[in-house]
This record gives C-alpha cells, structure tokens and sequence, in this order.
C-alpha cells in the first residue's frame, strides 16, 4: 500500500460522515428555509416582523449583559487565582469549572432551585422572590454556565504573561491599578476577545436553560423550536436557524483568530 | 486603603462566583435525599427517591452510558486518522477541512438537529433508532477528538519520526500503529474522555432527535425537571452529578496531562 | 549613590537557603557584577536590592544613608533591566521608555525631553515609533535599558540582560553595554554567569557559589589570586592537577614540578595558558589531539596525570598527535588553594 492509498483510506471514514450528516443536511436545512411562498424573501420577513425582529433583539441584549457580567466576574477571579496560591485555591478552582459538563437543562434546574417559587432565596427572604423564570432567570442561567468557559480562557492567558511585565511596572513606580490597566488587561485581550465571543456565542445559541425555565421571554432558540414543533412553520424555523448559525459561527471565528482554543458552544 | 481593594474585592468575586456555582449543587444533593424538601432535613434522609429515580429512568441511564461507549468508537475512528492526515499535510486544503469538521461547535445543537430531521425525518427505521441520535453525538463530539489528537501530533516532529520508521521498513499502516498512535496517545486519552463526557451530557441535539421510547439522560432529566416532584428531580439530578463530575475530573486531568507533555 | 547592604538573606518557604548572609558595599558610579553559576544566589540577592523580595528578618538596605529595606519595589527609586527585557508589547517604544516619568505624573513636556534625552543616548532615534515587538534582539535590549535610565534611578539592576541574545551579538553588545553604563555614570549591578561579560563591563566582580560571596575584587585580582579553586575554575578556566604534593613538590606521573609553596593539604591548578612546551622541561606528556584556534593551537595530553592535561600552544607549527613532548609550567603559575567541601 502506498502513502497516497494510505492517506485516502485514513480520510475516508471522515469524508463519508461528514458528508452525509454535515455537509449535505447543512445544504438540506438552506434550501428548506427557500421553500415556504416567501421563498428567500423569508430572510427579509424575518426582519418584517416584530415579533421574530423583537426575539432578535432581546437574544441579542441577553447574550450581550451575560457576556459583560462573565467577563468582569471570570477575570477578576481568573487573575486571582493565578497570582495567588493559597491553601483551598484548587477546590475553588474545581468548584468552578464544575458547570463545564452540565448541560444546559441542568443548569436551568440550577436556577429554578435558586430563584424559582420553591427556590432558596424565595424560602429565605419574606415576601415573593421568584425571579427563575423571568429575564434575570435567564440571564443568571446563562451567566451560570459562562462563568466557568471565560474563566479557563482568561486563566491559561493570565498564566502565559511573563511575571517580569508586572516586576518591570514595579520598578517604575506603577500602582496595583495602574498594572491592571496597563499591564495585565492589554495583555490578556485577545483572550478576553476570544472569551468573550464564546460567551456571546454560547449565549445566543443557548436552547437547554431557555427550554427548562419556560421563560415568558421569547429567545431565538425558543421561536425556533416553537415554529418547528407547534407551528409546523419549517421554512421559518430553517431561515432563523440559519441566521442563528451565521450569528454564532462568524462570533466563533472571531474567537478562534485571537485564542485558537476548542470551547464546547453547548449550554 | 488601594491596596486593600486590590487585594479584597477579587477574593470576594471568587468568592461569589463560587457560591453562585455551588449552592444550587448543594441545594440539589439535599433535596435528592431528604424525605419532604420542604419540611427540610429534619424530614430526616432517605434514599427513596434515588430508589424511583432508578425505576423509572434507568433504561435512560443505561442508553445514555451506551451512546457514550458507542460515540467514543466512532469518533476514534473516523477522527484518529483523519487528525493524522491533517498533521502530516498542514496547508490551506486542511486547515478549510478542519474549520469545516468544527462547525458543530459554532452551530447551535438545535439548527444541526433541525437540518437532519429534514434530510432524514421521513427515514423510517433510522429515524426511530438509536443510531439516530449517536450520528448527532458524533457530529458534536467529533471535533474535539480530532482536536486534542491534532495538537499533539502538531507538538512532536511526526515527520522525522515517520522518516524514521520508514528508513527502518516500516510502510504506511505499520508506521500509523507503531509510531503516530502511540505517541498520539495523551491526545487520544483526553479526547476520549472529553467524546464521553460531552455525550453523556448533550441535550440540544437529543432532545430533538429522540423518540418517546428513547430517552437519554438529560433528556429524561429535563422530562422529570416538567413532570415530577423537586425532590425526584433532585435525586436525578445527584445521579447524573455521580456520574459525570468524575468524568470532568479524568477529563481535566487528561487535558493538563496532554499539555504538558506537548512542551 | 553608595550601596550598603548589611546581613542579607534569603530562605525559602520549606527550608532551602538561596542566600547566607551577605554584606557588600558598592561605590558611587561603580559597575559591580555578581558572577555565578545558575542557583548560586547571585538573582536573589539582585532582587532583593530591587525589592521584588523580602529578605529574612535582620537584613538592612542603605541607599546613601536612606534606609529602603522596608519600602516597596514602586518607591525605591530603582531601575532595572530584566533578562526577558519584560517590554510592555501594547505600548510604542516611546512610550515604554516614558513610562517610569509617567507614574511621576511629570509633565508631558518634559516628559519628552528626557525620553528624547535618553532615546538620543541610546541611538534608538529611529526606532522611537515602533511597535517593540518590531524590533530586534538588541533594540530591545537598549529599550530596556533607556526605560530603566529614563527616571534617573538611584541604581541601576541587570539581570542577565545579554543572555536572550545570541552569541556574536552578545559579543558585540557586551562592550556598547559597558560603554554605555560608563556615559550615564551610574551605580549599578549586574548579575551574569558568563566570566567575560563580567570582566569586560564590571569595575569589580563578587563571584557567588551556593548563596555566599566566594570573593570580591578587580578582574585582574580575581584571575591573578583567586581565593578558593571555585573561583579559580570559574575565572579563568584553572584546571585541578591531580598528583601527590610533598611540601614544594607535586609528584605527577609524567614528572615533578616545583611548587612556589609547601601545599600539603591543599589543591594545585593551573590554567591552559601557562603550561609552555619547553625541551627541558620537567614533565613528559603524549600529545593525544590538537586543535587549531587561529591565533593558537589547543592540545589535549595525556600521561602528565591520569586525566587529560590541555594547554595552548602559540607559535606557527605544533607538535602531532602521538608525540611525546616535554612540559613546563612556571611555579609563580600555579595556584596553590585550600581543598574544598565537594558541591
């Protein structure tokens, strides 16, 4: 057998399945979303209409207050974490990278357990807290699972930035917040860019966590199944899914020119 | 004063950001074992619910194990040699291919399932199987096997050892189980144990691929999550912890392990 | 600005001592190198100048009668010049070198003109607009060092700030360096584990081995009467001769050499450059290889003891491998020193 024959049968098992469950139900799903009486001009329907332009918005506005939250919140505690080694440090550390394999449903039930209407803080605090199933749910689910994705990006860049930056700002009389801006967050932003587009991306994509609150805020995700399964409305379904995954595959691409790392967008 | 803001504020963040992330854990595991969540612990504890949980959902607990099993296989070899050839021929052909291959990570869970319900919906005897859903857990899990291989293959001078071997005799085959698999081995272990622990959680895709008779998991997590009591749901959800927080570890674990190795 | 640092040490947490207590006093305008191989101790005590390190309970650092063992790292008023060069790749070059003159809260005005100032110094004109990523080995070890200068620090720290380059260049940039240090007339410090560097730029070299001084002087002193065989392996490649010492004589299988003292006890060393073929000379050897260096030769023996014997050879011709040839090594050559502990 020679290399060339070699190569081929190592990419065959790749170039079938690819092929068949990737490449031609992705072209499938395009076409789909041609095929209802609008034809394409169901791409412009979409922003017709206030209802699919308004679910837009508000899963853009979610994603965008998540990503912020998870980005302030991971990189304090990212930068923490690296330059201070105590004792408890890595069971802090475990605790929250825990989240990584929980699906999004999961993560939904997490929530409920905190602010739903049998929910810890509406147990604890006198009057009706139930905030589980409104835009803060929502939000705080999201939030949940993102934490734990920026924080490993923001860490493993914290770690590569050479300790002679910060000794080097030192010896010229820079202040602990002045290292911090000057320093440490120039350094670390294409991982917070990198991070960040994750985090917007897994946000926006997010089905489990929406299906398991049963929020009364519509996010994309949510319309699209609602159109595929109640409505039967495929086409619509199709074109959303469509402009769903153009979204989160070009935020992903902007991800992966500044880190190159693999982060799961599930959630 | 500045010093004790630098110093205090980033510890109470971690701090926060852990309770966050833990209590809801916690709140989780009790109710699971506590006989009326309500009335609270002094209910006293108990293992009933654990008990129901078993009866009614471990036909959901087995499949989901068994897609994980049979996932890992596939993605071993579909993605083991295809990391390899993209190891030995980087340029702009492989890097296209491998941009396309990661595309379900990009995707949303639902738009991927959505687009092979259309394709094969109407296909009788696949649509209701189980190998339904294992195509949507290999599409997603996929990636990160060809992935971690990649980059361990791209660490160590593949060519000269290949060479190597090939100087000695060895042909193609032999040289791919002799020399690539073995040193691809802390790449192939991670990646396996990140193909398990993904499946053994992915819930967008399987929720619209199953069939009432075919529920995994999480998706009879999310099922008792609708229908049943906090405290059944609780005990589903501590089983599924007992399984998959192990598995996140050996995953880490195997991750840092990889990485070392490629310095 | 003079130096005095009294009883300076460092250990560990779990125990490991980097550095014995050490006292040292630098002059005003002197170039002091601490030379030693890696772990000697010879970082720490920089870094604990610097203050990047807390020294043990008992230490004192006197900057000119200001005692800063107690300040931070940001109030010493210090420059330094790390090994990586730690330039800040988000800002200009201009900006790295402004940037100490900044955290003064200087005026912006002046602020130019004394980076101006320094980027003239430095001959780095050209270069004062660049991104530093875009910039060479050597540029930016001369970023790095006008950045450390441009605040006019009390003293000046290096830290290996030849050893990312390569060799021709780290030739090269060793002597701009020592010139360079000499224009500014700065105190400064210099810690290296390459003997040449340290003879060509220090005024006076502290040769460090495990967290102690071995001994402290000019180049020319260190070489000449080095006080432990440490220091003179280290400075100047001293080899130990193995053989039987009674009283002035060291018997040697190829012979008997005449000591410039009784050395009972002690070790004996020379260095490759003082052994001279010589027909009467009192020890034999075999000529095993022979090296051709351009100015000289370098030729192994073997027979004078039981390991190999090297020594260099001026003059146009040389003797052939498998010649026996007749040695002499003048007594005021070799360098008889105390035994020491083994490392």
């Amino acid at each position: 057998m020679t290399q060339r024959h070699f190569i081929s049968l190592c990419l065959l098992p790749l170039a079938i399945f690819t092929l068949a469950f990737l490449a031609i139900p992705l072209g499938r799903l395009i076409l789909a979303s041609g095929e209802s009486e609008a034809g394409w001009g169901i791409y412009l329907q979409i922003l017709q209409t206030p209802r699919y332009l308004s679910t837009l918005g508000q899963t853009v506005v979610v994603s965008l207050a998540v990503t912020v939250a998870a980005l302030a919140i991971s990189t304090t505690a990212g930068l923490y974490l690296v330059r201070n080694h105590f004792p408890g440090r890595n069971v802090l550390l475990s605790i929250l990278t825990l989240p990584l394999a929980f699906p999004g449903v999961v993560v939904g039930f997490m929530i409920i357990l905190l602010g739903g209407r049998q929910g810890l803080v509406n147990q604890l605090l006198p009057g009706y807290w139930v905030f589980a199933y409104s835009i803060i749910g929502l939000f705080l689910g999201y939030l949940y699972f993102s934490i734990p994705r920026v924080l490993l990006t923001v860490m493993a860049a914290a770690e590569k930035i050479d300790p002679a930056l910060e000794e080097a700002a030192r010896t010229l009389g820079a202040s602990p917040w002045r290292i911090v801006t000057d320093v440490l967050l120039p350094a670390l932003a294409p991982a917070l860019i990198a991070a960040g587009a994750i985090a917007f991306a897994t946000a926006m994509g997010a089905f489990g966590t929406a299906f398991t609150l049963a929020t009364d805020i519509d996010v994309l995700p949510m319309v699209i199944y609602t159109e595929f399964t109640l409505s039967a409305n495929i086409a619509m379904a199709s074109a959303l899914s469509v402009v769903l995954g153009l979204v989160t595959w070009a935020m992903l691409l902007i991800a992966r020119s500044f880190s190159g790392g693999a982060v799961a967008a599930g959630g | 004063m500045m010093r004790l803001i630098t110093r205090h504020v980033p510890l109470a963040v971690t701090l926060l950001a852990c309770a966050f992330l833990l209590i809801p854990i916690i709140q989780s595991i009790l109710a699971g074992l506590t006989v009326n969540y309500f009335r609270g612990l002094s209910s006293g504890l108990t293992l009933k619910w654990i008990v129901q949980v078993w009866e009614l959902y471990s036909d959901s607990i087995f499949l989901s194990i068994w897609l994980a099993l049979t996932c890992l296989a596939a993605t071993l070899v579909i993605g083991v040699p295809a990391a390899y050839v993209l190891a030995r021929n980087p340029g702009r052909i492989t890097r296209v291919l491998e941009e396309f291959i990661s595309l379900p990570l990009a995707i949303p869970g639902l738009a991927l399932a959505l687009a092979l319900l259309q394709l094969y919906g109407t296909v009788q005897g696949f649509r209701t199987s189980w190998t339904f859903i294992l195509v949507g857990h290999v599409l997603y899990t996929l990636p990160f096997m060809v992935r971690s291989v990649l980059s361990v293959l791209a660490a160590i001078d593949l060519r000269t050892l290949e060479e190597g071997a090939a100087s000695l005799g060895a042909g193609p085959a032999r040289r791919f189980v002799d020399v690539v698999v073995p040193n691809a081995m802390p790449g192939i272990l991670a990646g396996a144990l990140t193909v398990v622990t993904l499946s053994i959680g992915e819930f967008n895709l399987t929720w619209m691929l199953h069939t009432p008779y075919l529920k995994t998991l999480p998706v009879g997590l999310a099922d008792s999550y609708a229908s049943m009591r906090l405290e059944v749901a609780s005990a589903y959800t501590l089983v599924f912890f007992v399984m998959i927080v192990p598995l996140l570890m050996a995953m880490q674990w195997a991750s840092a392990r990889a990485q070392r190795i490629m310095q | 600005m003079t130096l005095t640092l009294t009883n300076i040490a460092k250990t560990f947490p779990g125990g490991t001592k980097a550095l014995l207590p050490t006292d040292l006093e630098i002059a005003k305008g002197e170039i002091l190198s601490l030379l030693g191989p890696s772990g000697c101790g010879k970082s720490t005590l920089l870094r604990i100048i610097a203050g990047l390190e807390t020294p043990d309970p008992g230490a004192s650092i006197v900057f000119d009668g200001d005692d800063v063992t107690h300040q931070s790292v940001e109030s010493r008023k210090i420059g330094m010049v790390f090994q990586s060069y730690a330039l800040f790749p988000n800002m200009s070059v201009r900006s790295n070198i402004g940037y100490g003159l900044k955290m003064q809260k200087l005026p912006k005005a002046e602020i130019a003109a004394r980076v101006d100032e320094v980027i003239g110094l430095c001959q780095l004109a050209p270069y004062a607009d660049r991104a530093v990523t875009a910039l060479s080995g050597g540029q930016k070890q001369r970023v790095a060092l006008a950045r450390a200068m441009a605040p006019r620090p009390r003293v000046l720290l290096l830290d290996e700030p030849l050893s990312a380059l390569d060799a021709a260049l780290r030739n090269h940039l060793r002597d701009e360096l020592a010139l360079l240090l000499r224009q500014f007339g700065i105190t400064a410090i210099f810690v290296t584990h390459d003997q040449d560097e340290a003879m060509a730029i220090a005024d006076r070299v502290a040769v460090m081995s495990q967290g102690q001084v071995a001994q402290i002087g000019t180049p020319e002193a260190l070489y000449r009467n080095p006080a432990t065989g440490f220091v003179a392996r280290f400075v100047g490649d001293a080899m130990p001769l193995e053989g039987r010492i009674e009283r002035a004589h060291m018997h040697l299988p190829g012979g008997v050499l005449t000591l410039p003292q009784a050395g009972d006890g002690q070790q004996v060393l020379v260095r490759a450059e003082d052994i001279s073929i010589d027909p009467q000379g009192p020890i034999t050897g075999r000529v095993e290889t022979v090296t051709f260096l351009g100015t000289h030769y370098r030729i192994a023996l073997s027979g004078v003891m039981a390991g190999p014997l090297f020594m260099l050879h001026a003059g146009l011709s040389a003797p052939k491998p498998g010649d026996e040839v007749r040695l002499s090594i003048p007594p005021e050559a070799l360098l008889v020193l105390p035994m020491e502990m083994a490392a």
